[in-house]
Parts: C-alpha cells; structure tokens; sequence
C-alpha cells in the first residue's frame, strides 16, 4: 500500500529522519515506536506532504507520491489523524465530518459512522472542539474513514485518554483492518501497541533501529519501555 | 429627537458600506491572512467605477449596483493571481508594502484620469426623495443603503455559515494546512475569496457614489475608518466587522451631528476604549490578538 525508501528530513539544518524505509500493506496495523523527539510526526507529515524538505521516495498504491500536493495525497486515499486531533472551532461535529470529500467507494456512509460512534449524532450540532479530548480522537478518526481513506496516519492516539477509551480505540483499529485498511500507528505506549498492531518499526534519533512482529515486541516489552525512557 | 432620528438613518446608511467594505477586509484576512491596505482604493474604484460607467455609457445606478461588483471581482481575481499570491509565502513586511503600493498606483492613476475634483453623480431614479417616518423626513436612499447594505450582510453570513462553500471558507481560515491534508485544495479557493472581498468593496463604492464626494482620494480617509472598526470588531471576525461597521457609522454620524469637527475622534475614542475593555475586539478570539 505504502513504500518509503531512503526518506530523510531536516528542518533548517536539522536532521530529524535519517534514510528511513518502512511498508505497511494493505489490511496491515504497523506502529512507529519511539522517544519524544524521534521524528515520528516528521514521518507522519512527510508522507502526507506536509514537511517539505526531504529527500527520498514515497509510493502509494505504486505510484510515486514525493511530488504531491497534500490534498492530491488526501484524494487518494491518505487520511490523516494529526495529534492535536486537528478538529476545527469553527465547525460543527456534523461539518467536521463532511468537510473532507468521498475518495473511495468504499467509504464509510453517515449510518456506519453514527453505529460505530453514536456520540457524533448525539452532538453533531456541538461546535467540534465541545467535544471531549477522547470525543474529538473518535472524531478525527471518524472523518478520514467518511472520507474513505485506505492508509490511515493516527498520530499517538491513544494519547491523554481513560483506559477505557483507549481500549475502545483498539477495537476500532481493529474493525478498520479487517476492512482492509492499512494503518500507521505512531505510538508511545507500548502496551497499547501491542493489542492492535502486526509489525513495530522502532525509531531512534531519525533512524529505523529495529523491526518487530509483535510477539517479539511483546517478548521484549521490558527492554522496550526501558528504551523508550517509561 | 427630530435631529436624533435623522442622524440615525444617516449613521446606518453610512454603516452599511462600512460594514460592507470591512466584512470584505475580514474575508481576505481570514482566507489569505492578508491585511488588504489596498481595500480603501478598492471602494474608491466601485465609487469612480459607477461614476464613469453613468457618464460614458449611460448604465444607471440600479445595474451599476450589480456590473460594478461584477467587474470588481475580476479585477480582484487578476490582483490576485499577478500579485497578492506571492505573499502568502513571504514576510508579513511584503504584505504592507504591496497592498500600500497598489493603493497609490490606483489613486494615482484615477488621479491622472480624472484629476482630483469630483465626479458628478445623480441619485437612482425613485430613491431621490424624502421618506416620511412619523414626524420627520429622512432622505429615501440613505434608508434604501442601510437595508440593501444589510441585507447583503445576511446573505454573506448565510453563506458562510449554512453552505458547503461557506464551511471550506471558514476550515481554510481556521487552519489551511489541515484542511489541504483533508483533500481539500485551498489554493483554489483563495483567489474567488479574494475577489469577492474586492467585490464588496467595490460594491460598497457603489452605494456611496450618489452621496459621497467621488475623488481619487475618497479611500484614503476611508481605509483608516475600516481599520479602526476592524480593530473594534476583532481582527479576522466577519460578524465583528459588521456590527463594528455600523456602530462606527452611527458614532461618526452622531458626532457630526453633535459635535462637529469631532466626529472623526470619536470613532478613535471608541477604538481606545475597545482596545482597553476587550483587546482583542468586541468579536475577536484570543489568538487574533
Ligand atoms: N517546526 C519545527 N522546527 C524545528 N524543529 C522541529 C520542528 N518540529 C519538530 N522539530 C524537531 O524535530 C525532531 C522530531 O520531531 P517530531 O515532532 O517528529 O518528533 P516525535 O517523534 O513526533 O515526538 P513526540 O513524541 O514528542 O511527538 C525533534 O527534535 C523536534 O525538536
Ligand atoms: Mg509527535
């Protein structure tokens, strides 16, 4: 689904990716493990086209993408879910929805999305940043998979949430893989990692330094969180 | 009371272009993040536009109302795709600079046209009389200005906050980055905005043709009113500069009424006292500060 070869980063003189290549195929969770400061985000904007100073090759679907306008990305089928939600003020619940357009025919319909998520039709005329922080994660993640996206890019999802919602989306990650939706899953939290994802890719200072399936994640997950400093 | 009433009418008729013409200031910072200085030679243009398109070709006012934003809008879309969208990458320095500059060329070349008197321009057939409102008479086509000058207000408003249209305006405003990774090309849609806040404008020229002076330099003044009801409205808030618009049209109005050559310091008393109350405007956010 996406191929990145020899991708390297800088913002000004910093170099903050360094000749990183990864995959995620089709129907396949793989996260991005690593410290604060690893260059996770980069990684995450990059592919989206959002960081441009890189060198390197992306490809989705087998076409080379590096040139892309990020909504050319979009419209193709990238979806993404940045860490700060990026849910808009100025927009309802119900807008915030609608805002991006259909790309894929297989795209979830209004009704799929009020079924999996019933709070968007409980407040789709709340102004989007009403919501609470683990509503405003659901919403973000609703929103790319209205717009029918087949690569998603969460970005730490699971971040400053309950438990319990934390689990919830576990369960819709692994709803939208048997879908046969690929995900890209930046995460800190190892554990959480561990219950949704097939493959790991530990980043370390801008470099790919390890890749894991997940019984070897989970068979080192003490040394893991000793390296991600928890 | 008499008198009160009258300044009133007069107060909203000129609030309505105020309104207008700063509603369009609002929209081109929001979508460019452009602060339009500009914006005042714009009005200048819709005004001279009328003015000429009456006296060459005959076109009365009642089309003018609908040709000149036309052709404003098309000016505005030109502007911007040979100029103004190189600054969105640059300083903010740019910014001044460019808009400053275009307005002296325009006023210059007005200048040049049709020298520094004024234009002559006759009131629309129908709204030249007075209207009676109780006890008093108020001129028919400051009423008409205040009501049509709102009404577009309306429309603009329904547009931006019920429509699709309205909904990417307001994404792209709110954060245009996040919008473009959410497909939604952004670039494409800066150039229309920009021209239809030309266009307003432009149309607010229109409206104060029949009673304003029609000079190359009418802007001049005119920019730094809609600079202080951008300031008393909040930067970037499309209901703060309509309110704004018509609170300083009322003030300045009052305050020609009341207190002659003072009126025009009122308005800035307002704006100081905006600015000590609420810093970030009456509708402003936080951030817009
Ligand atoms: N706009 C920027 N300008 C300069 N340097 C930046 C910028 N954004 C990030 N960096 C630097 O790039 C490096 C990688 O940042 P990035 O946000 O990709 O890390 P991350 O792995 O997502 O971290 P976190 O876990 O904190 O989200 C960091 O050292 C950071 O300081
Ligand atoms: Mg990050």
């Amino acid at each position: 689904m996406i191929e990145i070869h020899g991708l390297s980063a800088n913002y000004g003189e910093a170099r903050v990716l360094n000749d990183v290549s990864l995959e995620v195929h089709q129907g396949e969770v793989v996260t991005l493990v690593g410290r604060n400061g690893a260059g996770k985000t980069t990684m995450l904007r990059s592919i989206m086209g959002l960081h441009r100073d890189l060198s390197g090759s992306i490809s989705f679907d087998g076409k080379p993408i590096e040139k892309w306008s990020p909504n050319a990305r979009a419209r193709a089928g990238i979806g993404w879910v940045p860490d700060d939600r990026g849910i808009y003020a100025s927009l309802t619940v119900a807008e915030n929805l609608t805002l991006p357009p259909v790309v894929h025919k297989d795209a979830w319909s209004m009704e799929q999305i009020h079924a999996t998520f019933p709070r968007m039709r409980e407040r789709r005329s709340s102004m989007g940043t009403q919501l609470s922080g683990g509503e405003q994660q659901m919403l973000a993640i609703a929103r790319v998979l209205r717009m029918g996206s087949r690569l998603l890019l969460l970005d730490e999802p699971s971040e400053g949430l309950a438990p319990v919602i934390v689990q919830r989306i576990g369960e819709i990650i692994r709803e939208i893989k048997a879908q046969g939706v690929a995900v890209l899953l930046v995460e800190q939290n190892v554990k959480f990692a561990s219950t949704v994802a097939d493959r790991h890719y530990l980043l370390s200072q801008g470099r790919v330094v390890e890749q894991l399936s997940n019984d070897d994640f989970k068979a080192r997950e003490v040394e893991l969180l000793e390296h991600l400093g928890m | 009371m008499d008198a009160f009433l009258q300044y009133t009418v007069q107060g909203l008729a000129a609030g309505g272009f105020y309104a207008l013409a700063a509603l369009g200031l609002a929209v081109i910072f929001g979508a460019l993040g452009v602060v339009n200085f500009a914006h005042g030679s714009f009005y200048m243009l819709g005004a001279v536009a009328s003015a000429v398109l009456l006296d060459v070709l005959g076109i009365q006012f009642w089309a003018a109302l609908v040709i000149v934003p036309i052709l404003m809008f098309i000016f505005g879309i030109i502007i911007e795709l040979l100029l103004v969208q190189w600054l969105l990458k640059l300083d903010i320095l740019y910014n001044f600079l460019l808009t400053f500059g275009l307005s002296l060329v325009l006023v210059d070349l007005v200048k040049r046209q049709y020298g520094v008197s004024g234009l002559p321009y006759e009131l629309p057939a129908g709204l030249g009389g007075l209207l009676q409102i109780g006890s008093v008479e108020v001129p028919s086509y400051q009423l008409f200005v205040f009501l049509f000058a709102l009404a577009v207000c309306l429309v603009v408003w329904f547009v931006l906050s019920k429509t699709r249209v309205g909904m990417i305006v307001r994404a792209a405003t709110e954060e245009p980055e996040r919008a473009r990774a959410l497909g939604i090309n952004v670039s494409a849609w800066v150039t229309p905005v920009f021209g239809f806040g030309v266009a307003l404008a432009g149309l607010a020229g229109v409206l104060a043709a029949p009673f304003r002076a029609i000079t190359a330099t009418m802007g001049t003044n005119f920019i730094i009113i809609l600079f202080a009801i951008v300031v008393i409205g909040g930067l970037g808030s499309v209901l703060g500069a309509v309110v704004a618009g018509f609170l300083v049209g009322l003030v300045e109005a009052y305050g020609q009424g009341y207190a002659g050559t003072f009126s025009q310091v009122l308005i800035f008393v307002l704006m100081a006292v905006v600015i000590a109350v609420r810093p970030a405007g009456l509708f402003g956010r936080k951030e817009a500060v």
